[in-house]
């Protein structure tokens, strides 16, 4: 454990997040991420190698070794990271790692079980394609499959995004009537590898700490009662108790998930995020396509054409009532995504009433950009 | 002190199991009790569902009536028989997924020295034989090499017994079981030496033919890994359901197996451990 202590004060939440004076730093997403994590409070991190997350988990070393984090180490592969990270939150700690990519799927097991077991986890996932061919270029394919797991799933835009994100996501995930694991996804590269100005608050406050006997479910300390306790208990007889249990079980992670809309909408300021909302062509998307479709948006603009933009923050839960909200008497909705499957206009199409508007398109992937024009032809296409 | 979290809330007496009640009044917490003391206190496991003769039945009450201080003991196991007996168990214990106990162990006991920096709690990682030989072997070695403070134990009944009895790396070479349908190929898998050079400073096989060797054996591991590092054991658990014998036969075996050689009792410790129990067994019968 390190042994070095650092002089930060305890603040409020609030006061860290909305209150406290920022100051203007010109950094990485990795940097932004050991930003975030210096004023987390975090006691344990456990990190593994991958681009293009490594960086970051470096970072959070050196946070280790100057005290900022109580325990750090580097683990044997995903799986084991996520697994150790799954003792340390049982065990009542508050914890952080990253990874990304052929990492995620590499310890893909262990979502499901976090969401199941109720753990308050915070994990970043920096997007790379996935095999085969082996690719470490930027691609938002994995995000599509972790949207089931039951986890709470936020995208960050912008190495600020990222920074606040990871930050309030502790104690959204934290919170009694939620305790689930968040994921905060960023897109390798475009948001971990540049450069940015970030607004951060002062070096020397940090979060409250964790407080597990807040917990809806027991720690495993032997303090807490009842000592006939077992994390998580299989219900896997076969007679209808044991389905009804898994069912319910099952439920209630969703449930928590849906009740974590309120602190998302007080912490994050919504599920999503609208530029020119009244335009008749939307582009609807997240992470770095949004950068990309803001782009566009001032090209259009000048052209005297008036496009919006609905930027979703948070995946799940997803802001289905927004978007059917303001997809409404709109001519079309135009998704670009960094991927091939198109996982989100598959979301969008889901929920908006006449989905014949809804556009999956431009799709961009295997690490290629996404330059404006394609948005701009896009839109002219439906004028 | 966290005996009192067996404590019933005033007002809820009458509805708590007997069971419950008799290890608030009974229960073996803080009393350092062990082997000897079996049948005159409440046991920490009961009304198991493993089968009749399971070896990891006996196994595990030997285990648990074993431990140095229940009363600050978390268990990990993990998928397979030996997890269909934790719930249970009385004592805090984790399920996570097949074959990881070793990694959750790792980060629990490294939170709860960060919580508890003055209070020792005692981790023990308890799987089967896929689960710590196979499957899960790689983040196994590597608690090992890392040098992880906890004692890690094998139910080890040679197969996949949870499965329908399939064939695993522990199981005997020749063996017949499902998916090798032609007899196992390969030798069992040496794994109290892995343990040993993978930096177990105390690492064991053993059988359950002898209890009070058995709970000398646990109770080394516990109080060694506390203080020098990683420790393994290994407990031949005979499986009548799978290897087609009688359960009242699973003694027996485990009796000829050991006498035979086809299990041998092997016991390993780093130079600081064995220095270490001649401390702790000074003046003590063990």
């Amino acid at each position: 454990m390190a042994v070095k202590t650092t002089s930060q004060s305890i603040v409020e939440p609030e006061h860290l997040f909305f209150k406290a004076e920022r100051e203007k730093q010109f950094i990485t997403g990795s940097e932004a991420v050991k930003e975030a994590i210096k004023r987390a409070n975090v006691d344990m991190a456990i990190s593994y190698p991958i681009t293009p997350q490594s960086e970051s988990m470096h970072l959070v070393g050196d946070l280790y070794a100057q005290g900022y984090v109580k325990d750090y180490y580097r683990g044997e592969n995903e799986l084991g990271v996520m697994s150790a990270v799954a003792g340390a939150s049982m065990g009542g700690v508050r914890v952080f790692t990253a990874t990304g990519g052929q990492g995620s799927l590499r310890a893909f097991e262990m979502f499901p079980t976090w969401a199941g077991a109720r753990l308050p986890v915070v994990c970043a996932f920096f997007c790379r394609g996935l095999n085969s061919p082996l690719t470490i270029q930027p691609d938002t394919i994995e995000i599509g499959l972790m949207l089931d797991t039951g986890m709470i799933i936020l995208h960050a835009e912008t190495a600020q995004d990222l920074y606040d994100m990871i930050l309030k996501a502790f104690i959204i995930a934290e919170e009694p009537d939620v305790h689930l694991p968040i994921a905060v996804f960023a897109d390798g590269f475009f948001v971990t590898h540049t450069r940015e100005i970030v607004e951060i608050a002062p070096e020397d406050i940090k979060l409250p700490p964790y407080n597990p006997y807040k917990s809806p479910v027991p720690v495993m300390d032997m303090e807490t009662p009842p000592v006939r306790q077992m994390r998580d208990p299989f219900v896997m007889k076969s007679n209808f108790i044991s389905y009804a249990t898994h069912a319910s079980w099952q439920q209630e992670v969703r449930a928590a998930a849906e009740r974590a809309r309120k602190h998302i909408n007080r912490y994050l300021g919504g599920l999503i995020e609208t530029e020119n909302e009244d335009a008749d062509i939307l582009f609807m998307t997240s992470g770095t396509a949004a950068s990309q479709a803001r782009a566009a948006i001032i090209e259009l603009e000048k052209e005297g054409i008036k496009v919006g933009l609905v930027k979703i923050k948070s995946l799940r839960p997803f802001p289905t009532e927004d978007i059917r909200r303001i997809a409404k008497n709109k001519k079309a909705i135009i998704v670009p995504e960094f991927n091939i499957t198109g996982w989100l206009a598959r979301e969008i199409k889901a929920v908006v009433e006449d989905n014949s508007k809804v556009i999956g398109a431009p799709r961009v992937f295997g690490g290629m950009t996404m330059p404006v024009e394609l948005l701009l032809d896009e839109i002219k296409k439906h004028l | 002190m966290s005996v009192k979290i067996v404590k019933i809330s005033p007002g809820f007496e009458e509805i708590m199991p007997k069971d419950y009640k008799d290890l608030v009044s009974n229960g073996p917490y803080g009393k350092g009790f062990g082997i000897k003391e079996l049948g005159t206190f409440k046991e920490l496991i009961e009304e198991h569902p493993l089968c009749a003769g399971c070896g990891l039945a006996l196994s595990k009450r030997l285990i648990l009536a074993s431990l140095p201080s229940p009363e600050n003991t978390i268990i990990v196991g993990t998928t397979g028989c030996s997890s269909l007996s934790f719930s249970q168990v009385a004592l805090h214990n984790i399920h996570s997924i097949f074959g990881n106990q070793n990694a959750v162990a790792t980060g629990l006991k490294r939170a709860l020295e960060i919580r508890f920096p003055d209070v020792i709690k005692d981790v023990v990682a308890i799987g089967g034989d896929g689960a710590i030989g196979d499957i899960g072997l790689g983040m196994v070695m590597h608690s090992w090499f890392r040098g992880e403070k906890f004692a890690t134990i094998m139910l080890d009944n040679e197969s996949y017994a949870n499965t329908g009895g399939q064939e695993s790396g522990m199981s005997q070479q020749g063996a017949v079981l499902n998916m090798a349908p032609t007899g196992k190929k390969y030798n069992k898998l040496p794994m109290a030496e892995i343990a040993r050079d993978a930096g177990c400073v105390y690492s064991v096989s053993v059988t359950f033919a002898k209890p009070k060797r058995l709970e000398k054996i646990i109770r080394r591991a516990v109080l060694i890994a506390r203080q020098l590092g990683p420790t393994y054991i290994q407990i031949y658990c005979p499986c009548p359901t799978n290897y087609k014998h009688k359960p009242s036969e699973s003694l027996e075996r485990a009796r000829d197996a050991e006498k035979s050689g086809a299990y041998p009792v092997k016991e390993y410790m780093s130079p600081e451990a064995e220095e270490l129990i001649k401390k702790l067994e000074e003046g003590k019968k063990c």
